[in-house]
């Protein structure tokens, strides 16, 4: 596709990945995600593909893990509760190391929530979200354009790394309608696959397995899981930074909030006074070594949340306690406005008077 | 003179199952039948949670795990992947019938070109010997020393009968392994299940009756009286649909 065609998120990440070589897909139907389940229905014919609309989230992942074995592409999607269900599988494809695309079109939680946006699943995707010592690629859009890049980066990750990658966006952008480009990657089958299950072919058998029942063995194989993980750790933080040269006031926000933040940075820009805004675009590996490097000039950060402060906790961690970090978050699904940003950062304008 | 031997496809190492349990007889006809229908390079299995869930250390062929009760969407998600591969899950009564049975129900009624084999002892074996979906009523489990009780836990499960009028299911039957007669016929229902699968024709289920002495709490001779005699009038042999 070389025209760019008006498609909300959820379409255009469906359409990315079909571009990207993913032709399983595998779902079960929860707001505010559905766009994506029915775009798969209707595109995989087309493609000599495979949908399935499963009976429950948990069989989804668990048919995007059999997909995966063979080495295809395969992605999955839900929004929050659902996404909770799909964590047993999660866990075990990030200890068999098998590649997959899981998208989490974020709503109101703990329980049923809302059906609003949110960013409340924060904490399940970054900090693990199932059981065990691992980590999954967390990958942050803010505009369409980004869904569709951001899941086809995603399928090179997975691949690359063998590891599930995670797509965290809101409600707002998976429904949002942005003129948007779909590229066509070309690297799709540079990957090892030596380890697949196709049928043992003139090669040994190949297993794909997560229990070690021998100690030694157990403990090599969470030494390797981490070890990749320090790897991705080193290679893989994403961020945008906007206007943050010699910022004294930063403003950190991923996803829909940080298009909220935005205005506001140019609003104080012409005004003289020196802000920016970090945008982290990989949730995990959280982006610290850029964020380090902006400390320097910063006098006061503020994370602005669609959650009652999980970011926050990273952004604390990596600059540490020797200058204030603020919090404006919005809870219960209701969209934060540029007033209530602004009137964050008149407060700590007032602080400083005219020092800022 | 016939001298039997076994086949390259089983792993000849030291068997980890207690003496008298099914779960070898099972794994070496699995082999048998991967060597005779020559699908040793085509062949992926799925291994259960449970006590079979180390089997691809025997079996010298592809094999993956899964989760507890999710063979059936793992094999979905290789079969539709891999179509023209012989795919097989292999199955205990917990992990079928009460963890998984949203996932066995659904791959059946969807049709899945796959082979079920179904291995039913009555009680979970791994975790050492809680109550099954297809505890008899009143057998002592760890979690019914009591027995179980019809009124408060319900009968045992019967899978056939569930699967039984679903349209995409085209075969269903059930053996033992209490003598070579029946290990044989069990065998025939198992390549009966794959030919079908080969053959593109639909979704089939083998169900075993195997026995469990040790947490049955009998003699290996007694466990498979015990399922001549008792388990079979719970769940009938035979062919249960052939279509």
């Amino acid at each position: 596709m070389n025209d760019k065609i008006l498609l909300c998120g959820n379409e255009a990440i469906a359409e990315a990945a079909v571009q990207a070589g993913c032709l399983f897909y595998y779902g079960y139907p929860i707001t505010p995600q559905n766009e994506i389940s029915a775009y798969m229905s209707k595109r995989m014919p087309e493609v000599n593909g495979v949908f399935i609309q499963s009976e429950s989230e948990i069989a989804a992942i668990n048919m995007t893990f059999g997909t995966s074995t063979t080495g295809k592409r395969t992605m999955t999607s839900s929004s929050s509760p659902g996404i909770s269900l799909k964590m047993e599988g999660v866990s075990y494809m990030a200890s068999c190391e098998l590649p997959v695309v899981v998208i989490n079109v974020m709503r109101v939680g703990p329980g049923l929530g809302n059906i609003t946006p949110s960013q409340s699943d924060y904490f399940q995707a970054t900090k693990g979200g199932g059981h065990g010592d691992y980590h999954v690629i967390v990958l942050a859009p803010a505009s369409v354009q980004e869904c569709a890049d951001l899941t086809q980066t995603a399928f090179e990750l997975a691949d690359k790394y063998r590891i599930p990658v995670f797509l965290l966006l809101d409600g707002i952008q998976g429904q949002m309608r942005e003129p948007v480009l779909i590229g066509k990657p070309n690297n799709i089958n540079s990957y090892d696959k030596t380890w697949c299950l196709t049928g043992a072919e003139n090669r040994e058998p190949n297993v794909v397995k997560s229990l070690y029942l021998n100690d030694n063995e157990s403990e090599a194989h969470q030494e390797k899981l981490q070890n990749k993980y320090k790897l991705i750790t080193s290679n893989e933080q994403r961020a945008e930074l906007y206007k943050t040269e010699s910022a004294q006031i930063l403003i950190i926000a991923y996803g829909t909030p940080s298009r909220i933040c935005k205005p506001v940075v140019d609003k104080y820009r012409k005004k003289g006074i020196k802000i920016g805004l970090f945008r982290p675009v990989s949730l995990w590996p959280f982006p610290k070594d850029e964020l380090k490097k902006l400390d320097l000039s910063v006098e006061e950060y503020l994370v602005v949340e669609w959650s009652a402060g999980q970011m926050i906790e990273d952004v604390k961690l990596t600059v540490g306690s020797r200058k204030p970090v603020n919090f404006l978050g919005v809870l219960g699904g209701r969209p934060m406005t540029v007033k209530e940003v602004e009137d964050k950062v008149e407060t700590i304008i007032a602080k400083h008077g005219v020092h800022i | 003179m016939t001298t039997y031997t076994l086949p390259d496809e089983i792993r000849k190492i030291r068997s980890h199952y207690c003496p008298g349990c099914g779960h070898g007889i099972l794994h070496r006809l699995v082999a048998e039948l991967v060597n005779e229908l020559d699908i040793t390079e085509k062949v992926i299995a799925i291994a259960p949670v449970g006590c079979a869930v180390i089997a691809y250390d025997y079996w010298k062929f592809d094999v993956s795990e899964a989760a507890h009760g999710r063979a059936p969407a793992v094999a979905t998600g290789i079969k539709r992947s891999l179509p023209d591969k012989v795919v097989f899950t292999y199955q205990g009564d917990g992990d079928l019938l009460a963890i998984g049975l949203s996932e066995i129900v659904h791959a059946a009624n969807r049709g899945e070109k796959i082979s079920v084999f179904f291995v039913n002892n009555n009680v979970y074996g791994m975790t050492g010997g809680q109550m099954a979906p297809t505890t008899l009523s009143g057998q002592k489990t760890l979690t019914t020393p009591y027995g179980r009780n019809e009124t408060e836990i319900g009968p045992p499960i019967d899978i056939l009968k569930i699967l039984q009028d679903f349209k995409n299911v085209v075969y269903l039957a059930r053996g033992t392994v209490t003598s070579p007669k029946e290990i044989n016929k069990t065998k025939e229902y198992m390549r009966k299940s794959l030919q079908i699968q080969m053959d593109n024709k639909g979704f089939s289920l083998i169900e075993i009756l195997s026995p469990c002495p040790t947490y049955w709490g009998m003699t290996a001779i007694n466990a498979l009286k015990h399922i001549n005699e008792t388990v079979v009038k719970n769940y009938p042999l035979g062919i249960i649909k052939d279509e």
